[in-house]
């Protein structure tokens, strides 16, 4: 059972929470570029590490507010909570960033937001 | 839907000298059973094979035993980190079935339930498979009527699929509470009668034991730590044990499939689950059906050693740490008790949680990639172990023939460009 501090509420239990998956993923935008394959990497696949991961948790039980989480997927410690729109703090949540095949990836590449949030 | 005759191969174990049968039972009880036959021999890896299969739980070895008996692949390893069947293999609650309603599922789980009819013929082992039947239960007006419309397409391909009322339900399985002013009450129900379970330690020790006798190399302990490649041609594979030189590697490794998949920058869509079951301490026999629920996300049957096996859905997040979060057990026990009482006074015994690898379709990948070579065989989410005869077969003519038949065809990657998706949240959601 995880304990998460949700930033509105503070620790409660995982039960109370629900969440959706993945953190940071951009919606490529540029339609005249867009092939089935890149709008299929976008929706479809998947970055599944065994390590840190960011993802999204919603406090659907309690106020209802979305936010970001750095959790280790072996040992379910959880490294940093940070608000939804921007981006880890820490060391390995940085980390964990960078380590995402989507950074590098053709629906990446041809999304102008993901393009504005580097600069 | 499609079908292919059922091609058995030439059994294993022609040899009557190493044939399990009663004769041989009677022959060691003679020397005290203690000159049995080792099961399968302990190999140490070669420097080349024509074929590797990563993975040596259900699948991987009947991918293994299907290469060498029907395709005549005989110098081929499984390699498996841990040992034969200690993943999900062998700790599932084994329940077999085939009453999925698109055709596409319906094709394969029903070519793997045919291969089970049979299969410890095959073996020469005992699986246990035991056909006792499997009971979906509905709670209330509108998922009977959903139900009733998948028994339909369920019997317009040919498999047997029944209707039954709350009084037959009671009839079938007298412990049962069939009370209507209960929290869930049993509206009505649908039976596969073919449907049942199998002993799952057998099935894993029946296919290395078999593909052993036919010249399979299966090592243990032996973790693969990456994927070497010439271009676009599979080369070999780097493990803890060296380097194997192969043109043809399948991935079977459930859980873990990103992780090979990142070895080679491949994208799979799957995500890593925990996938949690309990099993109650052993009682008199008391339940001989197997009865699933999918709206209070719950399944339960009774062991041949007694115990109550009870499984429910994946837990919330991403995990790769075989264990899980207590709110699923917990859960799952209170819709139990709900329907069967009496299991109110049980101990649990033990609890398990394994990785399990869902797709964004809840239906398995059996596909080539863009890595000459390469095969996956994934995303079977929590229901793989009803289909390992038959992902086996069919994952064995990819490998040999590199083509998908026409009942893998369907679950290639590609499915997730062209979006012809096979959408089985319905028949699997959680009791898949």
């Amino acid at each position: 059972m995880l304990k998460i501090k949700c930033p509105f509420c503070g620790v409660r239990d995982e039960s109370e929470f629900n969440c959706g998956g993945e953190a940071h993923i951009v919606r490529p935008t540029t339609d005249f570029k867009l092939t089935d394959k890149i709008f299929s990497e976008y929706l479809f696949m998947k970055y599944n590490p065994k390590g840190v991961f960011l993802e999204r948790w919603c406090h659907t039980s309690g106020c209802r507010r979305w936010f970001n989480l750095a959790r280790d997927t072996v040992s379910h410690e959880i490294i940093e909570i940070y608000p939804m729109g921007v981006f880890p703090k820490t060391v390995k949540g940085k980390k964990a960033y960078r380590a995402n095949w989507r950074r590098k990836s053709k629906s990446e590449a041809v999304s102008k937001h993901a393009k504005r949030t580097k600069k | 839907m499609a079908k292919l005759n059922i091609d058995r191969g030439t059994r294993a174990f022609a040899r009557k000298s190493k044939r399990y049968s009663i004769f041989s039972i009677a022959k060691n009880a003679a020397s005290y059973h203690q000159k049995w036959q080792q099961a399968w021999r302990h190999a140490e890896p070669k420097s080349t094979y024509d074929a590797v299969i990563i993975g040596g739980g259900g699948h991987g070895l009947a991918t293994a035993y299907y290469l060498a008996n029907i395709h005549g692949m005989t110098n081929i390893a499984v390699i498996e980190k841990g040992w034969l069947g200690g993943g999900n293999t062998g700790r599932n609650t084994t329940i077999i079935r085939s009453n999925y309603m698109w055709d596409e599922s319906a094709a394969i789980y029903e070519h793997a339930l045919k291969l089970w009819e049979g299969l410890s013929q095959d073996l020469n082992f005992n699986v246990m498979f035991s056909q006792r039947g499997v009971l979906t239960i509905s709670h209330s007006e509108h998922e009977l009527k959903g139900m009733s419309r998948r028994v339909h397409a369920i019997r317009l391909n040919g498999i047997d699929s029944d209707i039954l009322s709350p009084s037959e339900i009671k009839k079938l399985v007298p412990t049962i509470n069939i009370d209507p002013n209960i929290r869930y009450p049993v509206m009505g129900g649908f039976l596969q009668k073919r449907a049942g379970t199998a002993r799952h330690d057998a099935v894993a020790w029946g296919y290395a034991r078999a593909a052993d006798e036919l010249g399979v190399d299966i090592i243990q302990n032996c973790e693969v730590t990456g994927l070497r490649r010439n271009g676009n041609q599979i080369t070999g594979i780097q493990t803890t044990k060296g380097f194997v030189k192969t043109s043809k590697v399948g991935c079977v490794v459930a859980g873990h499939s990103s992780i090979i998949a990142d070895m080679a920058n491949i994208r799979l869509p799957i995500t890593s689950r925990p996938l949690q079951a309990i099993v109650s301490e052993p009682i008199k026999p008391i339940l001989d059906t197997v009865i699933m629920s999918n709206a209070v996300h719950m399944y339960i049957s009774q062991s041949d050693k007694g115990e109550m096996v009870l499984g429910a859905g994946v837990d919330k997040y991403n995990s790769y740490a075989q264990t899980g979060s207590w709110t699923i057990p917990e859960h799952m026990v209170a819709a139990a008790i709900d329907l069967f009482p009496f299991l109110s006074q049980l101990r649990m015994l033990r609890q398990w949680g394994g990785i399990v690898d869902t797709c964004p379709d809840a239906s398995p990948i059996i596909s080539r990639t863009d890595i000459k070579g390469l095969y996956f065989n994934c995303g079977w989410g929590t229901g793989g172990f009803k289909a390992t005869p038959g992902s086996g077969h069919v994952f064995a003519d990819l490998i040999a023939n590199d083509r998908p038949n026409p009942i893998a065809l369907p679950f290639g990657l590609k499915r997730f460009e062209t979006g012809y998706l096979i959408d089985e949240h319905g028949a699997a959601g959680v009791a898949h």
